[in-house]
This record gives C-alpha cells, structure tokens and sequence, in this order.
C-alpha cells in the first residue's frame, strides 16, 4: 500500500469558526494505482489533495494520519514535511499555469529548486530534457521565460518539473479543468504516461470531471461535503454505483446515444450543506431520497464488495 | 527595443520643450523686477529723471529685458544651446553658470548617497521586517512616521536636537568658515561632519518610505502562485525569499523613478534649513533677489537632473524586468 490515510481532518480557520472541510477521511491508494478525486466544488478534494503535501496558513491540521510508503507523513509540520516534499510527495497545482517565477528562466528556476534540494542539477538535466520531449516541448524552454509560453506549455513544462525527482505519490489538482477538450485528453493520457513509465508511482487526479477519470483513473474516490461518499474501481463507479449521492451524479451526466429533446437531464435537487456548521450524521441526508431515520448517524466507510467502499446505511 | 527608446527619446524632448518654456516663464511672472532691485542694492545715485532712465536702460540693455517676450524667449533657448545660462544679477558680474558649478557639488554629494542608501537600505530592512512579527510591529510604525514627515520638518528637529540641544553636530554650512578649502583629511572629514545632519534627514524620510512599500510588495508576493509552488515543493525560505525580493523590487524601482522629482524639492528645503551651500539655498537667494537668471538656470539644471535620472531609472527597469523587455523583443 502506497499512501494510506486514516481519518485525516483538516479545517479551515475563519472569523466565524471552523470550516470542516475534511472531517475524517480513511482511504488508501495502491502502488501503481491512478486515483480520481472526484465531487462539486467546496467538497473538500482540493483540500484533502493539498493537506497531503502543503498546509496553507488557513488550513488547520486536526486529527488523523498520513502514512507514505510505510512511512509517516508530518503533514502538520511545515519544515519537517520540507523532507518529504517534492521527493516523495509531489503536485501538479491548480494554478499550473502561475506556478513559475515570471522574471526567471524556466531552466535556471529549475535549477535553483532542485539545487536547494541537494539533487545535482547536471545530472538530472539529461532526463530532464528526455521529459520535456516527452512532453512535446523542446529544451529551448529552457532558456525562456514563462511568459515566452502558452498556457498549455507552461502546464506541461510544470508537469515535468513537478514529477522530476520521482515522487512517490502526485498529487494533480484540477489540471485539466481550465483545458479545452482536446488538450483535456492530452493532458490525461501524459499522466497515465509518467505512471506507467515509472516517473510517478501513484496518484491522485483531483477533478470535479467524471469524464475524464474514466478515461485514466484506476478507481475513483467521490466525496461529499467533507465525507468520503464511494471509492471503487473506476468502470464500477460509473455503471454500477451504490452510494445514491454518486448514482445520482452519474445519473445526471449525459450519455452518448441519447438524445435530450424529449427527456431532460436532471440534476441533484437542492444545493450541498455549509461546512461552518454542518448537519450531523449522513451529510447528503437532505437531499437524499432514500433518507430514513438511520441517517442521523454518520454511515461508516466501509467496504461492501471487494475493493468496493461505500458510505450509506442502505449498503449495509 | 529601438522603437521603445525611440519613443522615450521622444517624452522625454517634449518634457525638456514643456519644462524650458515654464523655466522661462516663472520668473517673469512674479511681481517686481531685478533691475530695480539691482540698482537700489548698488545704491545707485541718479539725481534727475533722464539720469535714471539712463541707468536703468543701460541695465535693461545688458540683460536684453528691453527687448519684445518672444525675442528674449527664442534668446533663451538659442543660449540655452551655446551652454551660456546668462550673467546672474545678484552677483554681477559673476555667470550663473559658475554659481551652478560652485553649488552642485555640495548637492550631489548630498543627493546621490541618500538615494542610493536609502533605497538600498529600506528596501533590504522591509523584506526582512515582512512576516517577521517583531520586527514588523517595530519597523511599521517608524516607518510609516518617517515617511509621512516633511523633509524640512525633520530636517528642523534634527538641528534642534543633534546641533542645538547636544552640539554633537554643527547646525549649518557645509564647512567651518574658519579652514581653507583644501585636498587634506582635515578638511574632508570637516565637510563630512557638516554633511552629516542634512544627509541624515534626507535619508531617514525616504528610508521609511522604501521600507514600508518593500514590506508589503513581499507579503503580496509571497501570496503569489510561483511562491506557493516553490513551498509545495520544499525549497527553502530563503529561495521564496529571494524570488519574491527580487520581484518586489520592480514595482519599487518605477517608485524611484517617480520619486526623484520629490526627492530633489526635498534636498533643496533641507538644505536651506542647514545653510548647506548647495543648489537649494542658491535657489532661495536667487527668488529673494528676483535673479531671473539665476532662477531660471538652477530649475534648468534641476530638470535635466531629474530628466536624466528619471532616464536611467527607466532603462535599468527595462534590463531588470525580462517582461517589459520580451514585451519590446516580440515573443518568439
């Protein structure tokens, strides 16, 4: 087992109170596995992707933990995680395409970062080039500046950097959400690339697009509100899920073949609940229409066929 | 690249038309006339009218005052062009341009060092005062105090407390009246002893303004995107401090360019404050005794001054900041 979590709550510090954006996730991501993370905005994905590899000051590490390669994670502590970061752990960004230090060139930013820590740039610049190739982008970039590059190129040339030293675990949050569908598809196959040559070991794809997981993911993790929901292979997933928060998701997508003129898509009614206060117990039970009085105890996650996890009381 | 400078060039002449005709025309505008002035302070004796309008137009004929607005204009700028900044009335027969060169050293030793130090010295202080609790609660506030004083209010309580309380210092000239200039140490560190207070106040308001632009253009980059993505992947402070100091010093090198102006009035009134010999108290007693030409000539060289420095600062941005000069280039 490659990452394995266990009841990881991470909350967001406000004036108000705490935002429990993560209250107690328990998952695990094999050797080789591609996870997808999947849920609506404000669910707590980008969170639990980057509480795995970075605390922002807002963020507030509150109970659990983060093992790695049978190692554990200090995600709490800033400097102790710095020996972590990068090596074992790293991340592809949301905002991929700011990620580089305008008045830098890429290669001497390149190089500065992995200098800092204690890899020889020089010798790791042969692979570096062989990636950027890989890629689809010459070693010219490297005597750019970011702004010399498209948004595209600036997203594969993060790709590269960020994947450099071999990370264990990588973290890809929302890569492909600011991408047209081409260039989605694109970018999706070179992730499934660095995994199978073994640049990364697993991953973990943070999308709120189903779409694209099916297309790379190994098994999808789908979230809701803070709580884990579902994780399953991804095939099981999007034909056969049980938790009726992820049949409804998949059941308002729209399916090839079909025409819509006469039927409607139809979304889930209603809107998720607010994470300063939330609602005890199962936290889709609102908007759930299956609800009955057991839901006002928290479902536990907990595995109903092989490799199979569901979180719903009517799975049990 | 050509066409960028070719435009500046361009601002740059228009600015230098624009500022002459005003430099002209200044003088011109206030009430009185220099001649008058002139010949009451030489005590001129004239016992009946014609002998007075004889004097008095032999003057005008000297200094070409008698001649039609636009004539002395185009005169102006045609000795503008041969260097002659024309004979100062106040200490006739002396050419203004000789009063300049007495009085411009006293100034650039005074301007030249406080810029650079400030600048280099609030700008290293505010990023290390940036997310560093204690030294931000302490730098702020003085900071923010020194760069809402007025240079010459300053320039006050410094002589009041170093030259008039303590006497560490001396409260005014630019060295003892009592040497002789001279190339010796004596005398170097006598003009450093009186150069210190007047450099001082200069220095101390323009610090704090640095400093408190520095502390917080680092906050705001080290909220950037690139300063999180080098923290995601462990690279130490002192890199993401680095990047973001040396894009912080961006904005802060265009604050220069628009401060020098202001930094220039600032070192005329602080050095009137001490007596310093400079160009600003040359200034003041060129207005005291109407000298148009004077007057005219010192604010010439000041604008050049401030043209030509205003110049280099734009160039140096555009070799620091590789957007503005790939934006000039085209991308590839």
């Amino acid at each position: 087992m490659s990452l394995r979590v266990e009841n990881l709550k991470v909350y967001y510090r406000t004036l108000a109170g705490d935002v429990q954006a993560l209250d107690g996730v328990t998952f695990g991501i094999a050797d080789g596995e591609i996870m997808g993370l999947a849920g609506e905005s404000g669910c707590g994905k980008s969170t639990l992707g980057n509480s795995l590899i970075y605390l922002s000051g807002r963020m507030k590490y509150v109970d659990g933990s983060v093992e790695l390669d049978n190692k554990e994670l200090p995600i709490a502590d800033m400097h102790e995680m710095d020996r972590f970061r990068y090596k074992e752990v790293s991340i592809i960004p949301q905002y991929a395409m700011s990620a580089l230090n305008p008045t830098r060139k890429i290669g001497k930013m390149a190089k500065e970062i992995i200098e800092s820590r204690g890899v020889d740039y020089h010798s790791i610049l042969p692979e570096f080039t062989r990636r950027l190739e890989l890629v689809g982008l010459s070693d010219d970039v490297l005597r750019m500046f970011s702004l010399e590059l498209s948004g595209g190129m600036k997203q594969r040339a993060v790709m590269v950097l960020s994947t450099l030293l071999n990370p264990s675990l990588l973290i890809a949050d929302e890569i492909t959400s600011a991408l047209d569908v081409s260039t989605q598809k694109a970018v999706a196959e070179m992730l499934v690339e660095f995994r199978d040559r073994g640049f990364v070991k697993s991953m973990m794809v943070v999308t709120h697009d189903l779409s694209i997981l099916h297309q790379i993911a190994d098994t999808i993790l789908v979230m809701y509100a803070g709580h884990l929901a579902e994780k399953a292979a991804a095939e099981v997933i999007i034909n056969n899920p049980r938790h009726p928060y992820t049949r409804l998701l998949i059941s308002s997508l729209p399916e090839v073949g079909v025409t819509y003129a006469k039927k409607r898509l139809t979304g889930i009614a209603g809107t998720p609940p607010a994470l300063l206060h939330p609602p005890t117990g199962c936290r889709f039970k609102e908007r759930c229409p299956l609800a009955f009085e057991k839901c006002v105890e928290q479902p536990p996650f907990i595995e109903v066929d092989k490799g199979h996890f569901v979180a719903c009381w009517k799975e049990i | 690249m050509r066409r960028y400078f070719a435009r500046k060039l361009l601002t740059y002449s228009l600015t230098f038309i624009a500022a002459v005709t005003v430099d002209w025309a200044i003088p011109r505008l206030m009430p009185g006339n220099p001649i008058d002035d002139l010949l009451a302070r030489i005590g001129t004796r004239c016992n009946t009218r014609e002998q007075c309008d004889a004097i008095s137009s032999y003057f005008y004929n000297v200094f070409g005052l008698h001649k039609p607005l636009w004539v002395q204009y185009l005169t102006f700028w045609k000795a503008l062009f041969q260097g002659n900044l024309g004979i100062s009335v106040m200490s006739f027969p002396e050419p203004v341009s000789t009063l300049i060169k007495n009085a411009i050293p006293y100034t650039l030793g005074l301007l030249v060092p406080a810029i650079l130090l400030s600048f280099w010295a609030g700008n290293k202080v505010g990023a290390l005062a940036a997310r560093r609790k204690i030294l931000d609660n302490t730098v702020l506030p003085l900071s923010y105090t020194l760069t809402a004083t007025p240079y010459q209010w300053l320039a006050m309580v410094l002589a009041w407390t170093f030259a008039v309380t303590w006497r560490f210092f001396p409260i005014s000239g630019g060295y003892d009246p009592l040497r002789t200039p001279s190339w010796s140490f004596g005398f170097a560190g006598d003009l450093l002893y009186h150069w210190f207070l007047p450099f001082a106040s200069l220095f101390l308001v323009q610090f704090g303004g640095w400093a408190i632009g520095m502390r917080n253009m680092i906050i705001y980059e080290l909220e950037s995107d690139y300063a999180h993505y080098l923290e995601a992947l462990g690279a130490p402070r002192k890199l993401v401090r680095k990047y973001a100091y040396r894009n912080a010093l961006l904005p802060q090198i265009s604050g220069l360019a628009l401060a020098i102006g202001a930094i220039v009035g600032g070192a005329l009134v602080t050095e009137i404050v001490f007596g310093y010999p400079g160009v600003g108290s040359l200034i003041l007693s060129a207005i005291n005794n109407k000298d148009y030409f004077a007057i005219q000539g010192i604010f010439l060289f000041i604008i050049v001054g401030v043209l030509i420095a205003n110049f280099i600062v734009d160039i140096m941005y555009v070799i620091i900041d590789p957007r503005t000069r790939i934006g000039m280039q085209g991308g590839s």
